[in-house]
């Protein structure tokens, strides 16, 4: 059995400690928002944060988490109302939306250590993050409209 | 009378306890002396062609995609046997560690992740820092031995320090462990660690600027 904090709640895990964790948040702890991409830490769809570092779960083994709080998108704010959250709403930034909850993740650690991130900043956060349907530029634009609004005050 | 006689008796015996710790400090220095002579001295055997030599091999070590591929001359990492640019657009960071979403951790676990493509791990993954490079990547022979002894570039490491990082890093030692699909360095790590140990026992020459 191992215990792990998912979005402040302890789950205690049944399961061999070499299951990914993205398998362990979506098929045991029951929360889908987590995507699966590629399973192999090469496309950003599976991303969480683990102690505030935007980690590719597919590739995290469950044995490796060693107490380190996980957070998925269903904690990214409350209330749907981090700063990125409306953003993206605004900017419509979606289109078929699969790889959206990863790409969510990424820009939270940019915007957490970058405030005001340039285009080359969001670049270089974020080029890990692959989405088919080719939204980046309303990616990049709602990055920039997120850092304004947290200028701003909103706070999630 | 009885006391002039006394006082030459203290005299006498002041002199001759003097006499007697001048030699004991005598035989102590000689001893000393003797021993320090005694004591086995590793023979200084400078010997440029025979370093060079062994210091080519160590190159030929370095400049391998496995070891070359993090300390690239730019500021992303490599990949594959082909040292290809990092896909994802990586970058080195200030801690050599990565950036924002994309630090090195992120993907790279404590161990090497099963399968083609898959990322490879060690505990400690990473590249040099911003502030000292390292870099292997174009480096002629000569430029690469100058720099490795130089701890203003080879991360503050004295020869014997540096022997050590070779012969016992844990993430240099990743290169003979480096996972499916990717070849480890022509030779084992012990051989190589012999070189190292050889080119600085010789006299750590450098090669001649033609060496290739």
């Amino acid at each position: 059995m191992i215990t792990i904090k998912v979005n402040g709640k302890d789950y205690h895990v049944d399961a061999d400690p070499d299951m990914p964790l993205l398998w362990v948040i979506r098929d045991i702890v029951g929360l889908t928002g987590t995507k699966y991409g590629c399973g192999a830490a090469q496309c950003g769809a599976c991303t969480v944060h683990l102690a505030g570092e935007a980690a590719r779960s597919c590739v995290t083994k469950l044995g490796s988490i060693a107490g380190r709080p996980i957070v998925t998108i269903e904690a990214l704010s409350a209330n749907n109302n981090h700063p990125l959250q409306l953003a993206w709403q605004e900017l419509n930034v979606p289109q078929c939306g699969y790889c959206q909850s990863g790409q969510l993740m990424s820009a939270a650690v940019l915007l957490r250590e970058n405030p005001n991130p340039t285009d080359q900043d969001i670049d270089d956060a974020m080029a890990g993050n692959i989405c088919r349907c080719g939204t980046y530029t309303r990616i990049r634009a709602a990055i920039h409209k997120a850092a304004q609004l947290q200028r701003e005050g909103v706070k999630s | 009378m009885k006391k002039m006689i006394q006082g030459k008796t203290r005299n006498r015996i002041a002199i001759f306890l003097s006499i007697v710790m001048f030699m004991v400090a005598v035989i102590t220095v000689s001893f000393t002396s003797a021993s320090k002579n005694t004591k086995p001295k590793p023979p200084v055997t400078k010997d440029s062609v025979a370093s060079v030599k062994a210091f080519m091999t160590v190159y030929k070590v370095l400049t391998n995609t496995r070891c070359m591929n993090c300390h690239p001359a730019g500021d992303s990492p490599l990949q594959g046997d082909d040292s290809h640019i990092h896909k994802m657009n990586v970058k080195r960071g200030v801690d050599g560690k990565g950036l924002y979403a994309l630090r090195c951790s992120n993907c790279h676990q404590a161990q090497n992740t099963p399968g083609l493509h898959m990322p490879p791990g060690n505990p400690h993954w990473q590249l040099p820092p911003a502030n000292m490079k390292m870099v292997f990547q174009g480096r002629s022979p000569r430029q690469l031995a100058l720099q490795l002894l130089d701890p203003k570039q080879n991360g503050g490491r004295t020869t014997a320090q540096l022997i050590d990082h070779m012969a016992n890093d844990p993430l240099v030692g990743w290169a003979w462990n480096p996972g499916d699909g990717r070849t480890p360095p022509p030779i084992s790590r012990a051989q190589m660690a012999a070189q190292v140990r050889l080119w600085i026992a010789k006299g750590a020459f450098a090669p001649d600027a033609q060496a290739k």
